[in-house]
């Protein structure tokens, strides 16, 4: 793993080089706050950075006066200070892909159990438990699997489909609700790892879905050049939105969280008051819907009129890779990591922060108004107060799967797609509440924040990885 | 040192993809079981009422719990399958419509006019198919859509000459969840009635919360948080008034709430719900409870059901007025020794002008039939 660092390590951009070198050393007692071993998947940069910033915190106190004034203030921002309360969220964050894995399998186990414990043959044969307990732990056992099965054949593959095209619909249903968790997921992702804890995904929808909308039901424009402008009205939309959020935090302090709590009311009660205003409803009625969007203002179904999957799920692909390239081969990229593992060194390093903070805001809202453009011109087609539906919230949690890397969020985005095709078929097929996936989601966040738990069930020892981490440390510094 | 470590987490990780592919395997190597069962279900040849619901699922204590339980009770009086699904997002209206298409459902119910859209849809590209949608209708009739709508302001305007008639203050007041037709169609009603009142018997009774001609009033937001329903009518109660009328769902409760503590404090307050008949489905609030503006969709649901079971389907709307009880005015109950006698003949005459036609409600939200 170790040596899997060195070469990106070789491949990041100048700036961090000088700074980094000598400071390896005095950085090695900051490291064990770092304790989750796989954090090594998080690139080599960031332990290279918390080093240049122990360094140049260092150097902040010695020069006095000689530092220009922060343009931020700088108790507003989240530095990494070691066990504060932002390492934590960090941690959280960027924990290691196992966890993940294990966090989902144990909210399935659990999720399987609660399934069980509602189910009529299980509370039956409870009744007799101990006469013939078989019987218990078989109803048990086929009540979780024939609800999981039906979730699996809802969400991926149905056997019973008519041909081909119909045992994979399930599949094509799963990718369509994937289109804007993965968006709107990358938006939460790319703010957090510039440090920015973005809730605000769910106003960004809203008010992407507001101008896209409005370009595709009031304008009339030719095939192509309406669905360029509603996917443009939609994404700036998304980045004005989050882009204001960005620009009140550099400019006064103010915590991102609220901002974006706040911003996200703003936007569902300003949907609210448009939707009863004449111009977003439909002629002749009252009810708060807006006329359905222009055919030529509706992505394409790219594989035909019989799946929902539109050119969206295409775009989400782009956005990944895009979000990839930023994070990892760009100037910006590597700007916006530099604030968000220490905004102080990243200003003394020249990174003007201030630009960094809106930008990543601005890209991030972007995103997720490719989530709001999914949604109004992808599958709902109309614009109802309803249009951001939870994906908004949703997406904090793909990014925290993901580890808030564009991969693992495109994949935490799918499997979060294929829980919610799924639950549909598990809702018709067994009656099981489709509030159970809800609960499964719950219990995956649950589990991502408490990694030693999921370690202490799946009987990983902590203890012995604490001693290696240091160890690790060491190697590193010996390595450099 | 290096080396073990690496081991360690490569094992910790494999034993991860290990467990995680067996529990795959699992699930993929018993998917025979519910195909029996489900394709069992399928060859019956009985007759399948099914429903979707909007967002609010069937616990809202509003009309897709209503809607739900008219089918359930058709499920028990005729003897029909039923088949239910909640949407819990507007993503999920057309994926549930559809499977239960496919699921061979003869006739769907679909609440709220949200569903307007994925109802005409599925029913455009099913003609076979029978389906009812709640609260909503269509400007151009779809052949193999019923719609089944309300005249709620005929039951509201009873409720607001009720109102007028017993308040002690001289000043009533009602508010709504969210300002859509479904909702102001009930404060519609309820003004015109206190207007009826004050014009007959030539009083000023003040109405809190709704102005009619503007169309504009008093709304909470949404359907469920009930604490600012009771802000809300400890206002109107500190404007005076002493009935409310809640058109918010479980939001009404916030006003039950809020009268409850002023009846306490010695205030003589009442309270008049909607949709269901409070006195029977929220009971805390029995002893204030004056009446209630009831939308019979169980009995409308059961209705439509039953006569597409028996092959007189037909798309033309179900309307609700007081003539065919789909809206009424519930009994006064535990208050009826407060109505007087000579109030409780005049709604009797005026719900009797109504029912006729010699009295006309009307109000914008009022179903164009």
């Amino acid at each position: 793993m170790t040596e899997s660092r060195q070469p990106r390590h070789a491949a990041e951009p100048d700036p961090a080089e000088t700074p980094a070198t000598p400071a390896e050393t005095p950085a090695t007692p900051a490291t064990p706050g770092n304790e989750t071993p796989a954090t090594q998947t998080q690139d080599a940069a960031d332990a290279e950075l918390q080093a240049a910033d122990a360094a140049t915190a260092t150097s902040l106190d010695t020069a006095g006066g000689a530092m220009r004034p922060s343009a931020v203030p700088v108790s507003g921002q989240s530095g990494t200070v070691p066990g504060g309360p932002d390492s934590l969220m960090r941690k959280i964050f960027t924990g290691s892909g196992m966890v993940s894995v294990l966090a989902v399998l144990l909210a399935l186990i659990l999720g399987g159990l609660l399934i069980a414990s509602t189910d009529k043959a299980v509370s039956t044969s409870a009744g007799y438990l101990f006469a013939r307990p078989s019987d218990f732990f078989s109803a048990v056992w086929s009540a979780a699997t024939r609800s999981y099965v039906a979730l699996f054949q809802g969400a991926v593959f149905n056997p019973r489909g008519s041909g081909a095209a119909g045992q994979f619909a399930p599949l094509m249903e799963t990718l369509t609700i994937a289109t804007p968790l993965i968006t709107a997921g990358l938006g939460v992702a790319l703010a957090f790892r510039a440090g920015l804890f973005n809730i605000g995904a769910q106003g960004q929808i809203i008010m992407s879905g507001i101008l896209a909308a409005w370009v595709g039901f009031a304008l009339h424009l030719p095939v192509g050049l309406h669905l360029l402008l509603v996917l443009v009205a939609g994404v700036v939309g998304g980045a004005l939105w989050a882009g204001l959020v960005g620009f009140l935090k550099a400019r006064t302090g103010a915590h991102e969280v609220i901002l974006t709590i706040m911003f996200n009311y703003i936007a569902l009660y300003f949907l609210r008051y448009l939707l009863n205003t004449p111009a977003f409803q439909r002629p002749g009625e009252t009810n708060p819907i807006s006329p359905i969007l222009d055919p030529n203002a509706v992505y394409p179904q790219i594989l035909g009129s019989q799946y929902r999957l539109h050119l969206g799920f295409l775009l989400a692909i782009a956005a990944t890779v895009f979000v990839w390239w930023v994070l990892n081969r760009s100037t910006i990229g590597f700007e916006f990591r530099a604030v968000g593992a220490n905004p102080k060194a990243a200003l003394t390093a020249g990174i003007n922060v201030p630009r960094a903070t809106i930008l990543v805001m601005a890209i991030a809202g972007a995103l997720a108004g490719m989530s709001g453009v999914a949604q109004v011109a992808g599958t709902e087609k109309v614009l109802t107060d309803g249009v951001a539906a939870t994906y908004g919230f949703d997406a904090i949690t793909v990014a925290l799967l993901g580890r808030s890397t564009p991969w693992g969020t495109f994949a935490a985005g799918l499997l979060f797609g294929a829980f919610r095709a799924g639950a549909v078929q598990m809702q018709i097929q067994t009656g099981t509440p489709i509030d159970i996936v809800l609960v499964v989601q719950s219990l995956i966040v649950l589990f991502i924040a408490a990694p030693p738990l999921v370690r202490a069930v799946f009987g990983l020892n902590p203890r012995k990885k604490k001693a290696t981490t240091s160890k690790k440390a060491a190697t590193t510094g010996a390595a450099a | 040192m290096k080396n073990s470590l690496r081991a360690t987490f490569k094992r910790g990780s494999m034993a991860g993809v290990a467990t995680a592919g067996a529990a795959a395997l699992l699930l993929t190597g018993c998917g025979a079981a519910p195909t029996a069962s489900s394709s069992a279900s399928a060859t019956a040849s009985d007759y399948t009422g099914c429903i979707v619901s909007d967002s609010g699922g069937f616990d809202d204590q509003s009309f897709n719990q209503s809607s739900y339980e008219g089918l359930k009770k058709a499920e028990k009086d005729l003897g029909i399958k039923v088949n239910q699904v909640e949407s819990k997002t507007n993503n999920d209206f057309e994926p549930n419509l559809r499977a239960m298409v496919t699921a061979g459902c003869d006739l769907t119910v679909t609440v709220g006019f949200l569903l307007g859209d994925a109802t005409k849809a599925q029913a455009t590209a099913n003609p076979d198919k029978h389906f009812a949608i709640i609260d909503f209708g269509y400007d151009k009739p779809i052949a193999n859509v019923k719609p089944i709508i309300y005249d709620t302001a005929q039951a509201a305007f009873l409720a607001g000459y009720l109102a007028a008639g017993t308040t002690k203050t001289g000043t009533v007041a009602t508010f709504g969840g969210i300002k859509i037709p479904t909702v102001t169609i009930f404060m519609d009603g309820y003004a015109d009635g206190v207007k009826y009142y004050n014009e007959k018997k030539g009083k000023n009774v003040k109405v809190l919360g709704w102005d009619k001609a503007k169309q504009d009033g008093s709304f909470t937001g949404d359907f469920e948080k009930q604490d600012k329903g009771k802000q809300f009518t400890q206002n109107f109660l500190d404007q005076g008034a002493d009935i409310v009328m809640p058109v918010a769902g479980p939001v009404g409760k916030g006003a039950g709430a809020a009268l409850k503590e002023a009846k306490a404090a010695g205030k003589d307050v009442k309270l008049i719900w909607v949709d269901s008949d409070g006195f029977l489905t929220a009971p805390d609030y029995k002893d204030i409870m004056l009446s209630s503006v009831m939308k019979q969709m169980g009995e409308a649901v059961e209705t439509v059901v039953k006569e597409d079971k028996d092959g007189k389907f037909t798309n033309a709307p179900y309307v609700g007025t007081l003539a065919n009880d789909g809206v009424q005015l519930a009994p006064f109950h535990d208050l009826d020794s407060q109505v007087p006698a000579e109030l409780k003949s005049e709604l009797d005459q005026i719900k009797k002008d109504i029912a006729d036609g010699k009295l006309k409600v009307e109000s914008a939200a009022s179903p164009k039939a």
